[in-house]
């Protein structure tokens, strides 16, 4: 299958097969008014199976949210049809307002307004604890 | 800003800055009588603890400061629903330095952005407690003359017991010591302390069920109470409370350089007649309490003596 080259946009590619929906949904792409294109479960030599997400507009997005998800993925800039920046994805040092603390006697559980923050302690095996209770965070987001 | 929310924030140096002042303090405790003059502490108390309290207030008294203060959330204004951020930042406009205990983890660390004093954390819920375990660091430095090669048993719940995770960190920085770390299974330290803390600094370390044949080989006994407010299950609370207590009896399978140290309150973990043994020092403990929070408050209002 083939879906069209874009112009002009950002190119997620080698995500985890699975996790495409996931991405999508976090970086809010529903709300977009360009094409926004997800290829699931195709064949990659490297990967066996992965899904690809293409936007066909340039916009901010935040890396560290898609770092924490699924760390491999590669972003690539798109202009004039060109690849013109390729970035790596690395964990994040801390992650703010993407999950939630489930501690219920953490501060946070009581006074809503407090960010949600948490820092990586863990980088091999991808641990993140909150910065006020230091809970581990949930490997997942949902 | 100048705050102690936990206990590792203290470099090792630090810790022993701290252990100097306080026994200059013992030693000579007029030089401190005003050392903090005119300067007011606030213990903001959102959940009751007398004794951390009293502890607190004693050693603003005797460096010559004042305190004012609550001591429980329903005469405070967090019972109208204000949050930590906005009362401490009001509390921050009349006193010099904060000690705030407070049932919600992280609270403390929350008072830090907006109180514009240095805030010490004086219980958050299960989470820090350093203070606590500054009493028992002096204790411990009192008793043996040092940190070094020590074996050290933690007795008791060492699975929610805060006191007891803190002290493995701290004491987990000095040479030549080792755990033996004696709970029920229920109530054994928790994988992630032993992963990253334990044998992340190559420790050795025993987990066991035996207080009697353990005894022996230690050097100090950390006893801690099985607390009512962690279980969910009453029955499990009963079955487990009364799992180690020391009697006169074990005492006499220590060595006689044992120290046996408690964070208190008690409830009948140690029996009273183990009171008279030397070798009993939780009550040396509270004392020594009293003068680690002079040196911290010394250290963080920036006091030069
Ligand atoms: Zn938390």
């Amino acid at each position: 299958m083939i879906v069209d080259q874009i112009e002009e946009g950002i190119v997620l590619d080698h995500i985890t097969a699975g996790n495409s929906n996931q991405i999508y949904n976090v970086l809010g792409l529903d709300k977009l008014d360009c094409t926004v294109a997800t290829i699931q479960n195709a064949d990659s030599v490297k990967m066996g199976k992965k899904d690809i997400i293409k936007i066909g507009k340039l916009i901010d997005i935040d890396l560290d949210i898609i770092g924490y998800i699924d760390p491999g993925v590669t972003v690539s800039i798109i202009k004039d049809g060109k690849i013109v920046e390729r970035k790596k994805l690395a964990l994040p040092e801390t992650i703010k307002d993407i999950i939630k603390c489930k501690n219920p006697r953490c501060i946070t559980s009581c006074e809503q307004e407090l960010r949600q923050e948490f820092k990586l302690v863990d980088r091999e095996n991808k641990i993140y604890r909150c910065i006020y209770c230091e809970s581990q965070a949930p490997k997942h987001i949902k | 800003m100048n705050n102690l929310i936990d206990i590792m924030q203290l470099s090792v140096e630090e810790i022993d800055k701290l252990i100097e002042t306080a026994l200059d303090i013992i030693d000579n405790p007029e030089k401190y009588a005003e050392a903090c003059h005119g300067k007011k502490l606030a213990t903001l108390f959102f959940e009751p603890s007398t004794r951390t309290r009293l502890s607190f207030e004693a050693a603003m008294y005797e460096l010559g400061g004042n305190v004012l203060g609550f001591s429980a959330a329903n005469s405070s204004s967090a019972a109208k629903g204000e949050s930590v951020a906005d009362t401490v930042r009001t509390v921050g406009c009349y006193a010099d330095i904060i000690a705030m205990r407070h049932p919600k983890e992280g609270a403390p660390l929350v008072a830090t952005r907006t109180a514009g004093v240095p805030v010490i954390n004086a219980g958050d819920g299960g989470h820090n407690h350093p203070t606590q375990t500054l009493a028992d660091l002096l204790t411990i430095y009192r008793e043996k003359g040092g940190f070094e090669n020590l074996t050290i048993g933690l007795c008791g719940d060492l699975k929610f017991g805060r006191t007891v995770h803190s002290l493995i960190s701290a004491m987990s920085r000095y040479k030549g010591i080792k755990f033996v770390l004696i709970s029920p299974e229920e109530l054994k330290v928790p994988k992630y302390i032993i992963s990253d803390v334990i044998e992340k600094n190559n420790i050795p370390y025993e987990e066991v069920t035996s207080l009697e044949e353990n005894m022996p080989k230690l050097d100090i006994l950390y006893m801690t109470r099985v607390q009512r407010e962690r279980f969910f299950n009453e029955a499990d609370y009963l079955r487990l409370k009364d799992t180690y207590v020391l009697t006169p009896d074990k005492m006499k399978l220590g060595k006689d350089s044992l120290s046996v140290l408690h964070p208190l309150p008690r409830v009948n973990e140690i029996s009273v007649a183990v009171d008279d043994d030397p070798r009993a020092c939780y009550f040396k403990q509270v004392l020594n309490g009293k003068y680690m929070r002079m040196a911290l408050i010394l250290k963080l209002l920036e006091v030069e003596v």
